[in-house]
C-alpha cells in the first residue's frame, strides 16, 4: 500500500524519513526508559518480585490454569463448529419454518454479549451440567452462531454450476450438500474457523466470572499471593495467549494465501467473495479479504 | 416480568452506565485508532513496525486481562484516576483497557478501507500531479470512509459487547446488575435473562442502524 500512497521517496523525502525515524525512535526509546524506570522505582521490577512470582508451585498453579483454558477453548470450538454446521444448513433449508427460526437463534446469540450468555447460562445450569459445561456452552452459542454465517457464505460461494450439475445428475437436496458443496466450501471456510479459534480461546478468560478455573482466574490468585507481582503474572499469562493467538492467525494468513493462490490457477470466482462476506460480519462484504483479521471485530 | 419491572430504575442505570463506558471507551479507540493506522500506512519503517507490534500485542490478549492490567496491575506502579464516585476508578480502568483494546480493531477496520481502494485512484491522483496530502484529502480519505463504515460498525457493535466484561472489577453497567439480581432473585433467571439481552441488543440495533444510515449518507455522495 505505501509504494501506492507514496512515490518513491528522492533525496528530500528520505531525508525527511531519517528525520522522522530518529525522532521517533528517541521517542520509543524515552517511553521505555521512563517506564522501566517507574517499575523499578516502585519496587516491580526487583529480582525478589521475579523469584516469588515464579516459584514452581505458581508456575504449575497457572499451568494447570492454561491446561484448563485449552479444554474448555478445545470443547467450544468443536462444538461450535457442529452448531455452525446445522444452523448454516437449516439457514440455507428451503422450507420457512426451518429457515426462520435457524435465523432468528443466530440473530439473537450474536447479539448478545458472551458474559452475558454465560452467567445466565450457569445460573440457570450449573447444577445439571456443571461449570466447564457452562461455560463451553456459552462459548459454543456464541461462535457456532458466527461461524454459521461463515459456513453459509462458504456454501454460497460455491459456484452455481456444481449443485446444478449434481442436480443435474439426480442427486437428492442432502447429497448435493454433503457430497458436493461441503467438501468444496470447507476449503473456503478454513481460515476463518482457524480466526475463530483465537476468539473463541480468548473468551475462555470470561469462564473468570462464573469461578471457573482458567488460567486468568489463576493469574488473579498468584497476583493477590505475591507482593507488586500483578503486573508481571498477568503480562506473563498475556505473552501466552499472544504467542499461541499469534500463531493462529498466522496459520489462517498462510492457508488464505495458499488458497487465493490456487484461486488464481484455476477458476477464480468463489474464494476472494466467500472469506470477505463471512469476514464483514455485521456489515457488508468489502472488496478486501479480512478474514485472518476481519472476523476478529473484538468480541 | 415483575422482577424486571420492579428494578427498572436499577437495570435502567446499569445501561446507562454501559452506555457511558461505550462513549468513552468509542472515543479514545477512534482517536489512536486512527493515529495507530495512520502509523501502520506510513512510509516510515519504524512507525510501521511499532504499529504492526501494537496490534498483534493488543489483538491476541484476552479484554479480561487487560482490564485486570489495567485495574489491578498499573495501581502498583501509581496509575490509579478517578474523577468522581460515578466515574470512580474502576470505571476510568474499564474505560481505558476497552479503549486500547478495541483501538486495535478500529487501526484494522480502518486499513481494510485504505486497502480497498483500487490502487488506480491514487496512481491517477500521483499521475495528475497531486502531492501527497492532496491525494489523500481529495481522492484517498473520501472513498475511505465509505469503505470503513462496515467493518467500523462490526467493531463497535463488538465495543458494545465488550463493556460487558467491565463486571469482572466491579463496574456497575448492565451485566453488573444483572448477576446482582440473579444472586437476589433465583427463580426469576429467564425473565431477567432475556430482558438484559433485550437491553444489550437494543444497543447492538442502535449501532447497526447508525452504520446502515451513514453507509446510506456515503451511497449518495458518490
Amino acid at each position: 500500500m505505501s509504494a501506492v500512497l507514496f512515490d518513491i521517496p528522492g533525496p528530500r523525502a528520505r531525508r525527511r524519513h531519517l528525520t522522522l525515524t530518529v525522532l521517533f525512535a528517541a521517542l520509543l526509546v524515552a517511553i521505555a526508559w521512563w517506564a522501566v524506570q517507574r517499575l523499578r522505582s516502585e519496587g516491580v521490577l526487583s529480582a525478589e518480585v521475579f523469584n516469588d512470582t515464579f516459584q514452581n508451585t505458581n508456575i504449575q498453579f497457572l499451568l494447570e490454569g492454561f491446561v484448563a483454558t485449552l479444554k474448555a477453548a478445545a470443547l467450544g470450538i468443536l462444538g461450535a463448529i457442529a452448531f455452525g454446521a446445522v444452523f448454516a444448513a437449516g439457514k440455507l433449508s428451503d422450507h420457512r419454518f426451518i429457515r426462520w427460526p435457524c435465523t432468528a437463534v443466530i440473530e439473537f446469540f450474536r447479539a448478545v454479549p458472551v458474559a452475558l450468555l454465560i452467567i445466565g447460562i450457569w445460573f440457570g445450569f450449573k447444577e445439571t451440567i456443571g461449570t466447564l459445561m457452562s461455560v463451553v456452552a456459552a462459548l459454543v452459542l456464541y461462535n457456532g452462531s458466527v461461524l454459521a454465517e461463515v459456513f453459509r457464505a462458504g456454501i454460497n460461494a460455491v459456484p452455481r454450476g456444481q449443485s446444478e450439475a449434481a442436480y443435474a445428475l439426480g442427486m437428492r437436496k442432502s447429497a448435493v450438500m454433503t457430497i458436493i458443496l461441503m467438501p468444496q466450501a470447507v476449503r473456503y471456510m478454513l481460515p476463518a474457523i482457524i480466526s475463530q479459534c483465537v476468539i473463541v480461546l480468548k473468551d475462555t478468560s470470561l469462564g473468570y466470572l462464573v469461578l471457573y478455573d482458567e488460567a486468568v482466574r489463576y493469574a488473579k490468585q498468584v497476583a493477590q499471593f505475591v507482593d507488586n507481582g500483578a503486573l508481571l503474572v498477568y503480562g506473563t499469562v498475556a505473552l501466552v495467549f499472544i504467542v499461541i493467538n499469534y500463531a493462529l492467525s498466522k496459520l489462517a494468513a498462510y492457508l488464505e494465501r495458499r488458497l487465493a493462490e490456487r484461486g488464481q490457477q484455476s477458476t477464480a470466482e468463489a474464494p476472494a467473495s466467500a472469506t470477505a462476506t463471512a469476514g464483514a460480519g455485521a456489515g457488508g462484504g468489502l472488496g478486501a479479504r479480512p478474514v485472518g483479521s476481519g472476523v476478529d471485530t473484538g468480541a | 416480568m415483575q422482577v424486571l419491572i420492579d428494578n427498572f430504575d436499577l437495570i435502567l442505570a446499569g445501561f446507562v452506565k454501559t452506555l457511558w463506558l461505550l462513549l468513552f471507551a468509542g472515543l479514545i479507540a477512534l482517536v489512536l485508532g486512527t493515529v495507530l493506522v495512520a502509523m501502520r500506512v506510513s512510509p516510515v519503517a519504524i512507525m510501521r513496525l511499532t504499529g504492526t507490534a501494537y496490534v498483534n500485542l493488543v489483538r491476541n490478549t484476552p479484554l479480561l486481562l487487560i482490564l485486570f492490567i489495567f485495574s489491578f496491575g498499573l495501581p502498583d506502579v501509581g496509575f490509579a484516576y478517578e474523577v468522581n464516585n460515578y466515574f470512580n476508578f474502576f470505571f476510568i480502568a474499564a474505560t481505558t483497557g476497552l479503549g486500547l483494546y478495541t483501538a486495535a480493531f478500529v487501526c484494522e477496520a480502518l486499513r481494510s478501507g485504505i486497502n480497498s481502494i483500487p490502487v488506480g485512484q491514487a496512481e491517477a491522483a500521483r499521475a495528475i500531479g497531486m502531492p501527497f496530502a492532496q491525494s489523500m484529502r481529495a481522492v484517498i480519505l473520501p472513498q475511505a470512509f465509505r469503505a470503513v463504515v462496515p467493518p467500523l460498525t462490526s467493531t463497535y457493535i463488538a465495543l458494545a459487547k465488550n463493556t460487558s466484561v467491565a463486571l469482572a472489577i466491579g463496574v456497575t453497567e448492565a451485566a453488573f446488575i444483572m448477576k446482582k439480581l440473579n444472586n437476589n432473585y433465583a427463580t426469576a433467571r429467564w425473565p431477567i435473562f432475556f430482558g438484559f439481552a433485550l437491553g444489550y441488543m437494543i444497543i447492538v440495533w442502535g449501532i447497526a442502524a447508525l452504520g446502515a444510515l451513514a453507509e446510506r449518507r456515503g451511497a449518495l455522495q458518490r
